[in-house]
C-alpha cells in the first residue's frame, strides 16, 4: 500500500485548494465557537448550559469544509479524467481507496486537534467573562476534565468521520456538486425533519440515526440520561455510516468503468 | 469564395436577443436528462417526507378525540376563558363600571419554584365586556385594565387598543365605558367619571340585536421556558388569578336593570388547590360593589395550541438541497465542458444570459416548488388530522402565501445559487456556500444551544430569515407566548424575511454579471 500512499499524498499535497481547505477548517471552528460562545451569557447558577458543547459549536459549521476537502479527494479525479490515470497506474481499486481514505484521516485528524484545542482555548478565555464562573458551578475549561476531554477528543475523531463519510459518498456518486449535495443532504436534513415531526418516539428515532445529532452526542457533558445514546455511542453511529458508505463506494469503484 | 455562414435559422437582429437567449437556456437544461429528473426528484422529496412526518405524528387524549380549541370570528384558534358577569342589552346601550382594585396571585413563580406570591402578570384582565353570547369564541368588544399594559381595548381576540398607562388603587380609581351603537362599539376611560378619553372604536359585523354585557375578569397562565437535552425548550404554564373590584356599575338601555348571571366562560374540567381551598372564581356582592375573581385568557392561540400548516414542508430542505445542486451545476457544467465559450460567443451581451439562465432555473424551481407544496400541504394537513392532531387554522390567503412563499423561495434560492456558481466557477465551493449560508443559519437557530437572541439574529441577517415566508401563526404583542424559531416564529415578517434573501441573491447575481464580463471566460 505504500506506493499508493505515496501517490495519493503527492495528489493531495499538490493541489491548490487543500492547503486552504485546511486552514479554513481551523479558522472557521474557532471562530464560529469563539463567536458563539461570546453570544451566551450565564446570569445564574441556574443556566443550564453544556460548556464543552457550546464552546465546540464551530465544528457544526466546519464540517462543511471538511467534507468539500474529501469530496474533492475523489471527485476532482472524476472532473479531470485523472481517476483513469491513477486507476492505471494502480489497479488495486480498493486499495487506492484506502489510502485516500487514510491520508485524509491524517489531514483531518492534524487540522481537527489544531481547530478543538484552539476553540477549548477560546472557550477557556471567553466564557468566564459572560458568566461561567466556578460560583456558577462552571469550572475553567480544561482537558484535565474526562468529560471536556472526551468532548475534544470525540470531536476531531467526529471531523474525521465526516471526512471518511464524504469520502464514501464521493466515490459512488462520483459527480463532485451531486456528491457534496448528498453529503451535506444526509448531514442537516435529518435534524431538520426531526425538529418538525411532533412524535417523540419518531423524533427520538430520528435522533438516533442521524449522523449529525447522534455523532455530535460526543460533545455533551451534561444532562448525558436525557440524551438518546451515550456520548461515545453516538460517535458509533456516524462511525456505522462512514463504513457504509465507504463500503459502498469502494464496491462501485471496484465494480464500474471509471 | 464564399465565406458567408449559410442558412441561418434565426435573423441576425434577433439573435443575443432575451427571447433567443431564454429558448437556448431552455433547451439546454430541458436536454439534460440529469437536471430534469433531479427537479422532479426535489419536488418528490418535498411532498413524500411530508407525507412521512405526517404519517408519523400521532396524537390522542384518553376520552376519545381531543377537544378542539374555539375559533374566533376570524377564523384564527383562540383562547376564550373568563369569568362573566353579565345581563342581556337589546339594542344600543352603554355600560360604565368604576375600579378600584386590582389584584391576584401567580402559583410557584421563579426562581424557586416553592411559593404561591400576590401579584398580577403583565395582561391579567379586568374590565367590561359587549359579548355576541356566553358561547366561547364568539364575537366580543372589551374595555379593560391589564396588569401592567395599563387600560386597552380588545376586541375578537386578535385587536388591540392602548389607552393610557398605570395601575389602580382605592385612591386612584379607574372609570371604563363601553357604548354600542349598531354594528360599532366605542370605549372610554375616565379618572374621575367626568372628563371622559376616548381609547378605541371596534366595528364588529353582524352582532345581533341583543348582545350580553357585564364584567369580566381573567388571568392568563404564567410562562417560563426552559431548554431540554435535544436543543429543544420546553414552555411551563403555571395557574394565576386576578380579583377586581367595581362599583357604580350603571348600564343605560332600553330595558336596564334586571339581576346579574354569571358564568365560567370556557371552564375546564379540574379545579385547581388554590380555588377549592382559597377562592374560587365568581362573584360576590355587597349593595353596589361587585367582586369578580377570575383566570384564563381571552386571546389568539399561539402555535403551542396544535400543529402549524407550515410544519408539513419540512421535506422542502430536502427539495432546497437539490435545487441548489442543479442550479449550480447549470452554469459551472458550461465551465467544465468548454460550453460556456460557445455559450458567449452566441449569446455576447454576458449580462442577458446570465439572466437568461436565472429566468429559467428560477421558472422550473417555482413550477416544480408550487407543485409540490400545493400537494403537500393539504395532503399532508389531512393526514394530520386523521392522526389525531389539531391543525391551527389559517385563512385561504395565509395558506396561499405559505405555498406560494415555499415555491418562491426555492425558486430564488436556485438564482442565488446559480449566481454563486457564476461567481466560484467551481461546483463545490458554489454548491457548500448555499447550503451552508441558507440552510445552516436555520438548523443553528432552531435545533442548537444558542440563546433567543443570537438565534433571532441569525434569522434577521442571513438569508435564512426567507423561511419566515412559511410562518402562519404571527405573533402578538397581547400575548405572552414562547415566540422563538424552533416554534415557528420568526423575527423578521413573512415578506421582510424574504426580501433578505432576495437582497443577498441581486448581490451576488450583480457580482456575477460584473465578473462575468471582466473576466475571461
Amino acid at each position: 500500500m505504500r506506493p499508493e500512499l505515496h501517490a495519493e499524498w503527492t495528489k493531495l499535497r499538490t493541489v491548490a485548494g487543500a492547503g486552504r481547505l485546511l486552514l479554513a477548517v481551523v479558522a472557521l471552528t474557532v471562530a464560529v465557537s469563539a463567536a458563539a460562545a461570546a453570544t451566551v451569557t450565564c446570569p445564574s447558577a441556574r443556566c443550564n448550559y453544556d460548556a464543552a458543547k457550546l464552546s465546540l459549536m464551530g465544528i457544526q459549521v466546519s464540517q462543511a469544509i471538511v467534507a468539500i476537502l474529501a469530496v474533492l479527494a475523489i471527485s476532482g479525479e472524476y472532473s479531470t479524467g485523472m481517476i483513469r490515470t491513477t486507476l492505471t497506474a494502480m489497479p488495486r481499486r480498493a486499495t487506492v481507496l484506502a489510502a485516500k481514505a487514510a491520508i485524509l484521516t491524517g489531514l483531518t485528524l492534524a487540522a481537527g486537534t489544531i481547530a478543538v484545542l484552539a476553540s477549548v482555548l477560546a472557550g477557556r478565555l471567553i466564557l468566564p467573562g459572560n458568566g461561567f464562573t466556578p460560583a456558577h458551578g462552571y469550572p475553567p475549561l480544561s482537558l484535565a476534565d474526562a468529560p471536556t476531554l472526551r468532548a475534544a477528543a470525540g470531536s476531531v475523531l467526529y471531523l474525521v468521520l465526516i471526512a471518511l463519510l464524504s469520502l464514501g459518498i464521493a466515490a459512488a456518486v462520483r459527480d463532485s456538486a451531486a456528491a457534496i449535495g448528498a453529503v451535506l443532504g444526509v448531514l442537516y436534513l435529518l435534524p431538520i425533519i426531526g425538529s418538525m415531526i411532533s412524535d417523540p418516539d419518531w423524533q427520538r428515532l430520528l435522533w438516533k440515526i442521524s449522523p449529525m445529532n447522534a455523532g455530535l452526542a460526543v460533545q455533551a457533558t451534561t444532562d448525558l440520561t436525557d440524551l438518546p445514546l451515550s456520548p461515545w455511542a453516538g460517535l458509533g453511529v456516524l462511525a456505522a455510516w462512514a463504513a457504509a458508505a465507504l463500503f459502498i463506494g469502494g464496491q462501485l469503484l471496484r465494480l464500474r468503468d471509471a | 469564395m464564399n465565406t458567408t455562414i449559410p442558412s441561418r435559422s434565426v435573423p441576425r437582429a434577433q439573435r443575443g436577443g432575451l427571447a433567443y437567449l431564454l429558448r437556448a437556456e431552455w433547451t439546454k437544461f430541458r436536454t439534460v436528462r440529469g437536471w430534469v429528473l433531479a427537479v422532479v426528484v426535489a419536488a418528490l422529496a418535498t411532498v413524500l417526507l411530508g407525507l412521512l412526518t405526517a404519517s408519523g405524528s400521532h396524537s390522542s387524549c384518553p376520552e376519545g378525540p381531543c377537544p378542539s380549541p374555539p375559533v374566533g370570528p376570524g377564523g384564527e384558534a383562540v383562547n376564550d376563558r373568563f369569568y362573566f358577569v353579565h345581563q342581556p342589552l337589546a339594542g344600543d346601550g352603554s355600560i360604565t363600571a368604576r375600579l378600584t382594585s386590582m389584584t391576584g396571585i401567580i402559583t410557584y413563580p421563579p426562581p424557586d419554584h416553592d411559593e404561591i406570591v400576590p401579584g398580577l402578570v403583565p395582561w391579567a384582565k379586568a374590565g367590561i365586556i359587549v359579548k355576541q353570547s356566553t358561547e366561547q369564541g364568539s364575537a366580543y368588544a372589551a374595555v379593560m385594565l391589564t396588569g401592567k399594559h395599563g387600560v386597552r381595548m380588545q376586541n375578537n381576540f386578535t385587536h388591540d387598543t392602548a389607552g393610557r398607562p398605570g395601575g389602580v388603587s382605592a385612591a386612584s380609581p379607574r372609570w371604563l365605558r363601553l357604548t354600542r351603537s349598531g354594528d360599532t362599539l366605542t370605549g372610554y376611560e375616565s379618572t374621575d367619571g367626568k372628563q371622559w378619553t376616548k381609547v378605541g372604536t371596534a366595528r364588529l359585523a353582524g352582532l345581533s340585536a341583543t348582545v350580553r354585557v357585564g364584567l369580566f375578569v381573567n388571568s392568563p397562565g404564567d410562562l417560563t421556558v426552559e431548554r431540554v437535552g435535544l436543543g429543544g425548550s420546553t414552555g411551563q404554564v403555571r395557574f394565576t388569578q386576578t380579583t377586581a373590584v367595581f362599583d357604580q356599575v350603571s348600564l343605560h338601555s332600553k330595558a336596564a336593570g334586571g339581576a346579574w348571571s354569571r358564568v365560567e366562560v370556557g371552564d375546564g374540567p379540574g379545579m385547581t388547590d388554590w380555588e377549592r381551598f382559597h377562592r374560587p372564581n365568581g362573584l360576590e356582592q355587597s349593595g353596589g360593589t361587585l367582586t369578580v375573581t377570575g383566570t384564563g385568557d381571552i386571546g389568539p392561540l399561539g402555535a403551542e395550541g396544535g400543529q402549524s400548516i407550515e410544519r408539513t414542508l419540512g421535506g422542502a430542505f430536502a427539495g432546497l438541497i437539490v435545487v441548489i445542486v442543479v442550479a449550480v451545476l447549470f452554469i459551472t457544467a458550461e465551465y467544465r465542458r468548454g460550453l460556456i465559450r460557445t455559450t458567449l460567443l452566441a449569446g455576447p451581451r454576458r449580462g442577458r444570459v446570465l439572466a437568461a439562465k436565472a429566468i429559467v432555473i428560477g421558472t422550473v424551481t417555482f413550477v416544480a416548488g408550487l407543485a409540490a407544496a400545493g400537494v403537500a400541504v393539504p395532503i399532508c394537513t389531512r393526514i394530520l388530522r386523521s392522526n389525531g392532531n389539531y391543525i391551527l387554522p389559517v385563512t385561504l390567503l395565509t395558506e396561499l402565501r405559505v405555498i406560494v412563499g415555499t415555491a418562491a423561495l426555492l425558486a430564488v434560492a436556485a438564482v442565488f445559487a446559480l449566481a454563486l456558481g457564476a461567481l466560484f466557477r467551481r461546483s463545490v465551493a458554489a454548491v457548500v456556500t448555499a447550503i451552508v449560508v441558507i440552510v445552516v443559519p436555520y438548523i443553528l437557530a432552531t435545533t442548537s444551544i444558542l440563546p433567543l437572541g443570537a438565534a433571532q439574529w441569525l434569522l434577521r441577517l442571513t438569508p435564512a430569515a426567507a423561511f419566515a415566508i412559511q410562518q402562519s401563526i404571527p405573533e402578538y404583542p397581547q400575548v405572552i407566548s414562547h415566540y422563538a424559531p424552533q416554534m415557528g416564529y420568526y423575527p423578521l415578517a413573512p415578506w421582510a424575511g424574504f426580501a433578505v434573501l432576495c437582497g443577498y441573491t441581486a448581490l451576488a447575481l450583480g457580482s456575477a454579471v460584473f465578473l462575468l464580463r471582466r473576466r475571461d471566460a
